[in-house]
């Protein structure tokens, strides 16, 4: 059998440079939307999972994977949708994290379980995060604006110190 | 087979129709952080529409995808509760109307996630997560205007006296509700509306709102194809382009 000449190392750290199309400083791979990558004969079969039901980057995310590994000498590439287990911010990878909060988006400061509703039940309202502090002063005395923000994956916050609005990544 | 199709179009329908309302809204909120959640929670149930039809065309065999079934069936082969129809009227009205499809929402998809198809527990598995955020905002909603200042509450009071009628065929499980719990597919109708009543009867205790009997007289028939006259103007309005230019794609 002939060895494949690109191994599956090779085609992560490609898709670690594939970057989210609204929030172009973290990459796919960190956001954790990429479940698996396997060889499939000649074709490499990467599987993703949708973040948001009705995400409308997703087809561009699927796009942009699918290109990039074409780019880069790939045949053949398919791409498979993945429902189950439900995509959480809790794949999202520490330097996906770091990477947020440098461009201004405070990252996702709660396990999701907590907020799912899933382990006591819905209350009115969501236990506090426990570290949603303001991506440009680091304080942590801040206000939610707006449950929804620009995308359906944010919220929108207030810094009570810097007086600065800024973006929060829910938990998800 | 064919109850679940059934079964599947009904939720595939609830989440269209109530979308395809919210979305009229995109641009009129009553404020900026409100038209963004109205767009955003619309934005969720479409995605969830499109999961629920494709199944069911795929299930059918018949060829149908999501579009075909979405935009090339009439008002009486539309399987949504009548519910999710009615008018978008005041802002009390589109929240209270939320807040009664957000809870009975919540808790089937609660229920579906036990599903003996797999394929549906792992879409209600996706949409559960997306109902809690959206059930937390219209409940809180809910409590701010009720216990909000004397018109607020007027408002909200005279919206659930209103929409309450429309609650009970959300519980009024017929053939196909019933093969789909025999099949352990889906939830029981009791559970699911002693979970819902009891909601409903905190967040209306905290919002100061008086809670109608849940003896009432309920509307129905919206599961069976029979509907209340806002229907066909909404399609009208959703189906025109596929309609007007048949096979028409972006």
């Amino acid at each position: 059998m002939k060895t494949q000449p690109v191994t599956l190392e090779q085609v992560w750290a490609w898709l670690g440079e594939v970057a989210d199309p609204e929030i172009p400083v973290i990459s796919v791979v960190d956001l954790g939307i990429v479940r698996d990558v396997a060889w499939n004969g000649d074709e490499c079969v990467v599987t993703v999972t949708p973040t948001y039901s009705g995400c409308p980057a997703m087809q561009v995310i699927a796009d942009s994977v699918a290109d990039a590994l074409r780019l880069r000498g790939l045949p053949k590439v398919r791409l498979v949708s993945r429902l189950s287990p439900a995509w959480t911010t809790d794949w999202m990878s520490e330097a996906g994290k770091a990477a947020l909060k440098g461009y201004g988006i405070a990252p996702p400061g709660q396990q999701a379980i907590d907020i799912s509703g899933l382990r006591a039940g819905v209350k009115r309202r969501a236990a506090p995060a426990l570290d949603l502090t303001c991506p440009r002063c680091g304080s942590r005395h801040t206000e939610l604006v707006s449950q929804f923000g620009s995308t359906p994956c944010k919220a929108l916050y207030k810094c009570l110190d810097c007086r600065e609005p800024f973006d929060y990544f829910k938990c998800h | 087979m064919n109850e679940k199709f059934e079964y599947l179009l009904r939720q595939g329908y609830n989440a269209l129709i109530l979308s395809q309302q919210l979305s009229r809204l995109c641009g009129k909120g009553p404020a900026l952080e409100e038209d963004m959640a109205l767009t955003n929670v619309a934005l969720d149930l479409l995605g969830q529409t499109r999961m629920w039809l494709t199944y069911a065309g795929e299930l059918e065999g018949r060829g149908r995808d999501e579009d075909r079934l979405a935009f090339l069936r009439d008002a009486h082969e539309y399987r949504n509760v009548q519910l999710v129809e009615q008018p978008n009227g005041s802002y009390a009205d589109t929240m209270m109307r939320q807040f009664f499809f957000d809870t009975w929402h919540y808790f089937l998809m609660q229920g579906l996630l036990k599903s003996s198809d797999p394929r549906i527990a792992d879409i209600a598995g996706k949409a559960v997560k997306e109902a809690t955020y959206h059930l937390r905002r219209s409940g809180d909603l809910v409590v701010r205007l009720g216990d909000g200042t004397d018109l607020s509450h007027a408002r909200m009071q005279a919206a659930a006296d209103d929409l309450w009628t429309y609650t009970g065929e959300l519980f009024l499980y017929d053939d196909i509700d019933n093969a789909m719990v025999a099949q352990r597919a889906a939830p029981a109708a009791e559970g699911l509306r002693a979970a819902f009543l009891e909601h409903v009867g905190e967040i209306f205790a905290e919002a100061t709102l008086a809670m109608p009997s849940p003896d009432a007289y309920m509307q129905r028939g919206g599961k069976q194809g029979r509907h209340t006259e806002h229907l066909g103007y909404i399609l009208a309005e959703m189906q025109f382009l596929q309609r007007a230019y048949p096979g028409v794609e972006w």
